[in-house]
């Protein structure tokens, strides 16, 4: 019976677009500008890297120098614009001084979890069997851990190292990249141009290099996106701990926790201004990436699915690694 | 004349493909505790083997030679490797797990009591926010491309964006100190004692999980519910001649939530890391305060304790997402 049945034809995928043109990623960040939410989100993120950049160069006073009368928690006045903090110093100056160093941190951390990731998912698809296997094992053993405790537990053993936290906080990230690039690259690994090359014998690592990873840069930007959002979070998370530069240097995590006291009677500025710069940032990078993911699904061809299954996607990916 | 008679199907097929589910459950169980034993061994050598001399680092530069072989002693470091986390490894089981050494208390019963006030705390939130999510979901589902379907996208990618430090001080400005005085800013609760004796310290904690989780369940809830509402059996069931509460609630509902277990699941995954900052703020005694000071004062034994808790909750709270999932969907439950 079954060996007279027709032999089922393969499946052949919906071929859209047979290769990725060269500079696609810029027409996806382009066109992801020229949408409303995308020029939100840009402008805002810029505004941010603006305050970190150029702020450290126009502080008013030393961002470290107890200032004014000694007292704690002065109120706003022209002198000390956004008031003092609890220790009597100038709170736009360290306002001004506090990001640069968590946003290059970031964006070290997104860059390695990226890698890290997009090599580990591209291979184990490519690769299949054994190397697969290993990798998505070691993939859910990383993803057991919530990202802030795994970052804890190493800040506990080698004390709070900058270098240390930024390692630990893109090692986190690499399981999620890991699993969409998994997922992305299966599908192009079994199309014909990529058959064709195999067949020419050329190296597996060149096959994914070359033929595999220019078609994933649409879905390695929405990762790196959301990735640098995450790292931001868990960064500043780390830093309001007590977890980051060590204290008398300003960053806008510790400056929320130290000045918790002025809230009450004191000067709310030294806990406001910091929240509202981490609450701008990681809105504007957020809102960015949606942006373009919105994009990415409707160059795909989709545009009727976009909303859906943008929606269910972020959501499936971006959680349970916020933690 | 003769009939093949064929012979029942049932028998020949295997076992777990009769139980699919009890057979999942069993797989992914071994799978978990497999991970679970590869993440105790990976605790065990961070927190031993890394640092070079944990006795060490731990008294840091004013150690005498014998305060370090004495906190050596204690530690257990003066034994091999495999001896040291075996002794550990089954101490997770029958609760001897040394004494903390920064207070000398016995590490279960430090942590107990912070156990309890941090499940009291992840599930009020998880419960309420999901079934926030859920109503708000729907309700923006129902009225797709209204107003409160436009407001609670924008609201919801903004409020996803936020470290859960900035929503809790934002909650702390408005309800506990600048602008109102309405809720207290940080919980009294000593260590060791019930968050539920002072029930009005769980509002803000609660609050600021509650808001982290809703907009991903929100959102998750609205797409499957206009899935759900675009799908032909709810046209069948308005074609019908149903009422249109009874289309939405009995109808289209209950398809949607199937899906949205799935986020759920995940929401309690990320509670598990999301206490750790918000216990913090709020001076809540949970684990995850209990986490932060032991960090601080590298107090070893309570550490690997504490990371090994949250990573089993993690690990059998993702089997148990995957068997509720399985059972809202049942054509999903035979092939796997």
């Amino acid at each position: 019976m079954t060996a007279l049945a027709a032999p089922t034809e393969p499946q052949e995928p919906a071929v859209r677009s047979p290769r990725t043109p060269r500079r696609q990623w810029l027409a996806v960040l382009g066109a992801a500008a020229r949408t409303t939410r995308g020029r939100v989100g840009l402008g805002i993120m810029l505004f941010i890297a603006l305050v970190t950049v150029i702020g450290p160069f126009v502080t008013p006073y030393s961002s470290t120098a107890i200032v004014g009368s000694g007292l704690p928690f002065a109120k706003p006045s022209a002198q000390y614009l956004l008031g003092t903090d609890v220790l009597s110093r100038d709170v736009l100056s360290r306002v001004l001084d506090g990001g640069w160093v968590m946003l290059v941190m970031a964006l070290c951390s997104t860059v390695f979890g990226v890698v890290v990731g997009g090599a580990a998912g591209i291979s184990a698809a490519y690769l299949r069997g054994k190397w697969d296997g290993i990798i998505m094992r070691t993939v859910d053993v990383v993803l057991a851990f919530p990202q802030l405790v795994f970052a804890l537990l190493f800040v506990s053993i080698i004390g709070p190292k900058l270098w240390l936290i930024v390692i630990v906080v893109g090692f986190t990230q690499a399981p999620a990249v890991a699993r969409v690039l998994r997922s992305a690259t299966l599908d192009i690994s079994e199309r014909d141009y990529v058959k064709a090359i195999e067949l020419q014998g050329v190296k597996p690592v060149k096959v994914m290099w070359s033929e595999i990873l220019p078609n994933l840069i649409t879905p390695l930007m929405v990762e790196a996106g959301l990735r640098l959002t995450y790292s931001i979070v868990v960064m500043a998370g780390l830093a309001f701990l007590g977890f980051g530069q060590p204290p008398p240097s300003p960053q806008w995590g510790y400056m929320i926790n130290e000045n918790r006291g002025g809230l009450i009677g004191g000067n709310v500025w030294a806990v406001v201004a910091p929240t509202i710069l981490i609450a701008l940032l990681t809105i504007g990078t957020n809102t960015f990436t949606d942006a373009v993911a919105r994009v990415a699904i409707g160059i795909e061809g989709r545009p009727q699915e976009a909303l859906v299954l943008n929606e269910a996607a972020v959501a499936e990916t971006t959680l349970g690694e916020t933690a | 004349m003769a009939v093949a008679v064929a012979p029942p199907p049932a028998r020949s097929l295997r076992w777990s493909q009769q139980h699919p589910l009890f057979a999942l459950v069993i797989r992914r169980t071994l799978v978990g505790l497999l991970t679970l034993v590869i993440v105790s061994i990976i605790v065990f050598l961070a927190t031993e083997v890394l640092p070079g001399n944990a006795a060490y680092a731990i008294l840091g530069k004013t150690s005498t030679p014998a305060r370090v072989r004495a906190l050596e002693q204690q530690l257990g470091l003066d034994r091999g490797l495999v001896d040291q986390y075996w002794v550990w490894f089954t101490g997770l089981f029958t609760g001897h797990l040394g004494t903390s050494t920064s207070n000398g208390l016995g590490v279960w019963a430090q942590i107990e009591p912070r156990l309890i006030d941090s499940a009291v705390l992840v599930f009020v939130a998880g419960i309420i926010g999901s079934v926030l999510g859920i109503v708000l979901g729907a309700m923006a589902a129902l009225r797709k491309d209204g107003w409160f379907d436009h407001i609670s996208a924008v609201a919801a990618l903004g409020i996803t964006a936020l470290p859960e430090f900035v929503i809790a001080i934002a909650l702390i400005i408005l309800f506990a100190t600048t602008v109102s005085h309405v809720l207290p800013a940080v919980s009294l609760i000593p260590p060791g004692s019930y968050a539920w004796n002072d029930p009005k310290m769980l509002v803000l904690p609660v609050a600021t999980l509650v808001i982290v989780i809703v907009p991903y369940i929100q959102r998750m809830m609205r797409a499957a519910m206009i899935e759900a509402l675009e799908s032909d059996y709810v046209e069948m069931a308005r074609l019908k001649g149903l009422k249109a509460w009874r289309v939405v609630f009995v109808h289209a509902l209950p398809n949607a939530i199937a899906p949205t277990i799935q986020v759920i699941g995940l929401n309690f995954l990320y509670l598990a890391g999301g206490i750790v900052v918000v216990e913090y703020i709020f001076n809540f005694p949970g684990i995850g305060q209990g986490l932060v000071y032991a960090v601080t004062n590298r107090d070893i034994p309570i550490i690997q304790f504490t990371v090994v808790i949250l990573a089993a909750f993690y690990v059998f709270m993702n089997i148990l997402t995957d068997v509720i999932a399985l059972l809202a969907t049942p054509r999903r439950r035979i092939a796997r």
